[in-house]
């Protein structure tokens, strides 16, 4: 139920977002839509944590920005390589240890790892990853640990 | 405004750059790499075109866009893997 | 606060994001044609897709101030946000189990993770 009206509360917001009309029938419509989607969603049991994550934390933006820096930072590495003249790297496949407990913080903590410039997430493992790495710095082992540390703090309440 | 022009400019160079990695290939993924990578740059493309003609639509244009750019990645890379659409996972014989 | 101080403040901000995400944007660019294989293309590829497509967004929403354009740019980049780095995957997953190896791997742990699901061509 709290589910439902997270996804309804977030539906109608978005259709205010892109709406941007405030007549009272227009806004019944948009309700009315809204509440029909959240009543197939409710049928297609679509409701649960992946749809709908509001275990999530309220901190999720803090970690967005803190990740945005790391990502300013591993880019900026990865352009100074592209732009040097002789190109060196030492690519490597490398398995990290996820010690996250839910489903959605494997998620975020593989879609981070993607996102940071000089690693990718390639195969998933039950409680592992394989991630592919441009050079050794950015395989480094803290860098995946603090990562983690980060989203264990956000993933459940 | 010129600012919007400058980067609309740097924009299409990046283009023509990973249109250049799209013909050259050599292996499939670099192209579907390179055509997810042109979808990126259409979508900036549209929204800074948007703010240079004064017309905010564009931005509904650039938006939809992205959703089906990521759409059709994922789909081309899903037909290629299992030669068909429908099906979610290979049968175990023939992994 | 003096209105055309606000302004030129919105505009050296709008300036150095465009500055700053432009130029990693032709950089990536160039590295996708620079890099030697697929494999280190996607980590040009991902330059492109996260910072740079984000700092533009960025500096476009210094210019709109707060209005609905600049909810609706707030949904581009976090549209992008969210499908890049999956979409990013999926190509590096595709090219995993098709079995292209990165250039001279230096380390290769593929099967402490994946065990015997490992594909032959992977195998250390």
């Amino acid at each position: 139920m709290t589910k439902a009206l997270g996804l309804l509360v977030a539906l109608f917001a978005l259709w205010l977002a892109l709406s941007g009309y405030f007549k009272a029938f227009l806004l019944a419509v948009g309700f009315l839509s809204c509440l029909f989607t959240v009543f197939l969603a409710r049928r297609m049991k679509l409701l649960d944590d992946e749809a709908v994550p509001l275990q999530l934390r309220l901190t999720l933006p803090l970690y967005w920005s803190w990740l945005g820096g790391e990502i300013f930072k591993s880019a900026w590495a990865v352009s100074k390589i592209i732009l040097s003249r002789n190109i060196a790297l030492s690519q490597q496949l490398i398995a990290v240890e996820s010690p996250l407990k839910t489903d959605m913080g494997h998620v975020i903590f593989a879609n981070s790892i993607t996102l940071t410039p000089g690693t990718v997430t390639v195969e998933a493992a039950p409680g592992k990853f394989l991630v592919h790495a441009l050079t050794d710095e950015a395989a480094g082992a803290e860098a995946f640990g603090e990562m983690a540390r980060r989203v264990a703090a956000v993933e459940t309440r | 405004m010129y600012m919007f022009l400058a980067i609309t400019a740097a924009l299409f160079v990046s283009v023509a750059l990973v249109l250049v990695r799209l013909f050259a290939g050599p292996t499939l993924y670099d192209r579907v790499l390179a055509v997810n990578t042109f979808g990126t740059l259409t979508v900036l493309i549209l929204s800074a075109l948007g703010f240079v003609t004064e017309r905010p639509d564009f931005l509904d244009i650039a938006m939809l866009y992205a959703l089906v750019n990521f759409v059709g990645t994922i789909a081309i890379l899903k037909f290629f893997r299992y030669r068909s659409f429908g099906r979610l996972r290979p049968e175990p014989e023939e992994r | 606060m003096d209105p055309v101080l606000v302004d030129l403040a919105r505009n050296i901000a709008t300036a150095i994001a465009f500055i700053v995400g432009g130029g990693f944007i032709l950089v990536g660019s160039l590295g996708l044609i620079r890099l030697p294989d697929v494999w280190s293309r996607i980590h040009a590829a991902g330059i492109i897709d996260t910072i740079g497509a984000e700092l533009i967004l960025i500096g476009m929403m210094f210019q709109t101030g707060l209005t609905q354009t600049t909810l609706k740019l707030a949904l581009i980049g976090l549209f992008l946000f969210i499908t890049g780095p999956t979409a990013t995957h999926a190509v590096a997953n595709a090219s995993f189990i098709a079995g292209i190896r990165p250039d001279r791997l230096k380390r290769n742990e593929s099967e402490a993770v994946l065990g015997e699901d490992t594909p032959e061509e992977m195998k250390a």
